[in-house]
């Protein structure tokens, strides 16, 4: 008979809640768990494929120790003891001669990340990092500059909306289960959907309108938005007038940025931009402008969501049914929240090798900015970083222009990585940790913030098959050895459960009826006649001090971006929504659906380069080359070219992926200094490929 | 008598692909087949939008089945409590006649064993109430399992529905 184990997803950093069923120790079905009405059992095809990574051979199975120089892909089959040994031995020299400053960390943050901020913290180190350099970092900035909020400190509510505007959010395919079934009801019930993109994604498909903008301009797009809302009286006067401090500044900014100035830089006519702008109006509150996900695309990609954010606000969709709500805490409903590991670590002193919170105060500190680590390591300023423990993240994937990264990396004297897959960053390692997969192993209590605010648990359904350990096990095996082991006196994860849930009132067995508790009988929404925003006016900041305090500017003038010369095209990437980016790429059935990847191009720009559908071409940016099938379509900008991300893969235990397709970073060349000043993030298309016929 | 069958309601279809998914892990499908599969068509534009469709194909389960009047060893059968078309692997001789036979192309060739396979909308499952996986896990609730009196009931219903709200 079947047990029924209600956990979480861990294919990708959505984390859904799921109910794993086991039969005589084996998985043997995953569904998404049905206790949470808003996923049902629905599963998406990177959570089905779990199981296949649970009982893939071609996954992490025991640590290792390389065994030539860095790269070589030779490796020593160790025990936890040797590897642990190795660690601690390096760690303790750097230690000593640098302080624990000079160990950073970095992961894919998200909710369970707490307990490597604790491990980090034990060490002495500021320099818990994490990936949001290549993802959120600019939302969540604009974000703070003008709520004073973070990225997460806000939701949509698609589900009610009456018009969805979304500027490259490919929301039907880098998706979340819950929110794409809202987005899709939201269409259901007739919401319109405006869709920029200079690609049209399969979320064209399912708009009422699409905008294929040229590539770079989503900035002009929306001044010229800004400015038919504000010189027609577009906006929600009233909800303005209580909450908006700076709107005067912001009306002479975009005076210039007319709808006819807007189509010479976007190719989208003015007049459809001036019926766009009263067609959003009338559907207000109830209208969604989404403020990007994973905006690390230009140099002006964090003034693009500022102006997002800004059309929210003047559409005065905050705290709405239909429009953007804001997600709730256990405190909100009068419960205490989950107690952090690191409450009882002392507070580190030490500075960010990074700047970040203090040479660079606009920047959150928390995570920090991965390309700022680099810099540090690059020169040693303003300390030596000598170690780095890259968990479940794949920097030399993610990150561009993985040649400089590996330079870069070389000055480091450990490298560890803890993953579950091979990664690429793997293949640059000293020692590799092997974590269980999700289905292995438990993991810390999270906070569910939402309209329902509680928390939910990740239990292992069964026992790791290979010798591999959850995270919790190595970080305080770790600290143990490194004599930290007061601060992680954790014998299990029962231990860290409830040292998590003393405040709460709670216990681990409320978790076994549905693997979630809810501590909000129904949704919670503040009155919206008293909002308060974390800001240092406490309102709604146009003009933000928080960029101006460090000169830079609220409102940023336009730049147009660079026309790629003849013959070359600028560089955008993607997924589907059954890739977790590169992670997935060499799982037995998501290779199955997509087992490589191609160059999209437009039809009448591949013509005039004569290139023809399907034909091999060669690609090359700086030096760096590599030939791939094209793909033509007339559903691409003609100044772009599109690739999938996570292909082009060079560690020869993945069979699957192996040297499939080409890496979109290897030609971003560059690009890792090449980054948005005020919001932070990386500018991930801002590179050029030059295409020839191969 | 055929008693089930799969409604597709492609415009919340998203191509997210769970159900080919679901299908290769739930039935072991081989590689190189798929019991259920996702046909993408397009894009067209059609009234200024690039329309690009994801059709559900797996079996129908036809009342007169081509495949099983063509199958020589009796490996292809029907069910004939509830008419799911069906393959015991152990009678099937790998002689293709009920891959040229079908219409869709539904029997899928197993080139590990030699074997054909198809959907048999996870037949084991529904001996235990439940659903097949490809609609149990689908993320959009874009496939649904029903009789077919409730398939054709729901689109009258959904035409009807869409006439109301195009006004």
């Amino acid at each position: 008979m079947a047990n029924s184990v209600y956990s979480i997803c861990g294919m990708c950093a959505v984390r859904c809640p799921i109910r794993v069923e086991v039969e005589d120790g084996k998985v043997v079905w995953i569904e998404g768990n049905p206790n949470d009405a808003g996923m049902g059992t629905s599963l998406c095809a990177k959570g089905i494929a779990g199981r296949a990574l649970l009982y893939d051979n071609e996954r992490l199975q025991h640590p290792m120790i390389r065994d030539g120089e860095r790269g070589s892909g030779k490796w020593r089959k160790v025990s936890w003891d040797e590897a642990y040994e190795y660690i601690t031995s390096k760690l303790q020299d750097i230690m000593k001669e640098h302080g624990g400053k000079a160990i950073m960390l970095s992961d894919r943050g998200g909710p369970f990340a707490d307990i490597r901020k604790a491990f980090m913290k034990a060490l002495g180190s500021p320099n818990y990092t994490n990936h949001d350099c290549t993802c959120g970092r600019n939302t969540h900035h604009a974000s703070k500059s003008v709520y004073g909020l973070g990225r997460t400190g806000l939701g949509y509510d698609f589900k009610n909306a009456k018009h969805i505007v979304l500027f490259g959010r490919n929301i039907v395919e880098s998706f979340k289960v819950k929110e794409v079934k809202s987005f899709m009801q939201g269409v259901k019930n007739g919401a319109k959907v405006t869709y920029i993109d200079p690609r049209a994604a399969l979320t064209a498909s399912k708009a009422t309108r699409y905008w294929q903008i040229r590539p770079g301009t989503d900035y002009a797009l929306l001044l010229a938005i800004v400015n038919v809302t504000l010189k027609e009286g577009l906006y929600d006067k009233e909800f303005v007038n209580k909450y908006v401090q700076g709107l005067s500044d912001l009306s002479n900014f975009v005076k210039e940025y007319t709808p006819e100035w807007a189509e010479k830089e976007t190719g989208i006519p003015a007049e459809e931009i001036v019926t766009f702008c009263r067609e959003v109006s009338a559907d207000k509150p109830s209208v969604i402008f989404h403020p990007g996900w994973h905006l690390s695309r230009y140099n002006d990609s964090f003034y693009a969501s500022r102006m997002i954010h800004i059309m929210n606000v003047l559409m005065g969709n905050v705290e709405v049914p239909g429009g953007q709500f804001l997600p709730k805490t256990p405190k909100d409903a009068g419960t205490k929240g989950l107690k952090s590991l690191g409450a009882n670590i002392p507070k580190v002193e030490d500075k960010r090798a990074d700047g970040c919170g203090w040479k660079y105060k606009r920047f959150d500190g928390g995570p920090g900015l991965l390309q700022l680590q680099y810099e540090a390591i690059d020169t040693g300023e303003p300390y030596p970083i000598k170690a780095y423990f890259v968990v479940r993240h794949d920097p030399l994937l993610a990150m561009p222009d993985p040649e400089e990264q590996k330079r870069i990396l070389n000055k480091l004297d450990l490298i560890v990585v803890v993953d579950v897959n091979y990664s690429e960053t793997f293949g640059f390692a000293d020692v590799v940790l092997p974590e269980s997969t999700y289905l292995e192993r438990d993991t810390m209590m999270r906070t569910d913030k939402g309209l329902k605010p509680g928390f939910s648990m990740r239990r292992k359904a069964i026992e790791p098959i290979y010798d591999t350990k959850a995270g919790w096990e190595i970080w305080t095996d770790l600290a143990n050895r490194l004599g930290k082991g007061e601060y992680f006196p954790y014998k299990s994860i029962e231990d860290i459960w409830n040292f998590q849930l003393q405040d709460t009132g709670l216990k681990i067995e409320d978790f076994d009826e549905k693997g979630f508790v809810q501590v909000a009988s129904k949704p919670i929404w503040k009155d919206r006649d008293k909002l308060e925003f974390p800001t240092s006016s406490g309102k709604i900041e146009f003009v933000s001090k928080r960029l101006e305090d460090e000169d830079i500017p609220s409102f940023m003038p336009y730049t147009s971006p660079q026309k790629p010369a003849k013959g070359e095209f600028r560089l955008l990437f993607g997924r589907k929504g059954y890739q977790t980016h590169g992670q997935t790429t060499n799982n037995p059935i998501i290779s199955e659906l997509m087992g490589t990847n191609c160059l999209w191009l437009n039809t009448k720009a591949a013509a005039e380069l004569g290139i023809k559908d399907g034909q091999e071409v060669e690609v090359s940016s700086n030096g760096t080359t590599g030939k791939i099938k094209v793909k033509l379509t007339d559903f691409i900008h003609p100044e772009a070219a599109f690739m999938l991300h996570g292909y082009g893969r060079s560690i020869p235990f993945q069979t699957r992926a192996y040297k499939k397709g080409l890496a979109d970073q290897a030609f971003m060349k560059g690009l890792l200094k090449v980054w948005d000043k005020a919001g932070g993030s990386v500018s991930l298309c801002e590179s050029f490929i030059k295409v020839t016929p191969a | 008598m055929s008693k089930y069958h799969v409604e597709q309601d492609i415009s919340l279809c998203i191509g997210c692909l769970a159900c080919e998914a679901a299908c290769k892990d739930k039935n072991s499908v081989p590689e190189g087949a798929f019991y259920c599969k996702m046909i993408e068509v397009g894009p067209k534009m059609m009234r200024n939008i690039p329309v690009i469709n994801h059709v559900y194909m797996a079996c129908f389960h036809c009342e007169q089945p081509w495949c099983v009047d063509a199958c020589p060893t009796g490996a292809m059968q029907k069910r004939s409590k509830d008419g799911i078309v069906f393959v015991d692997a152990d009678l099937c001789v790998g002689c293709k006649a009920c891959m040229k036979a079908c219409p869709w192309g539904v029997p899928q060739w197993n080139s590990a064993t030699g074997k054909v396979g198809k959907c048999d909308l996870c037949m084991d499952r529904i001996d235990q109430g439940l659903q097949p996986a490809c609609v149990t896990k689908c993320t959009t609730g874009s496939i649904k399992f029903m009789s077919p009196q409730a398939a054709s009931e729901k689109r009258r219903r959904d035409f009807a529905e869409e006439m109301l709200k195009r006004g």
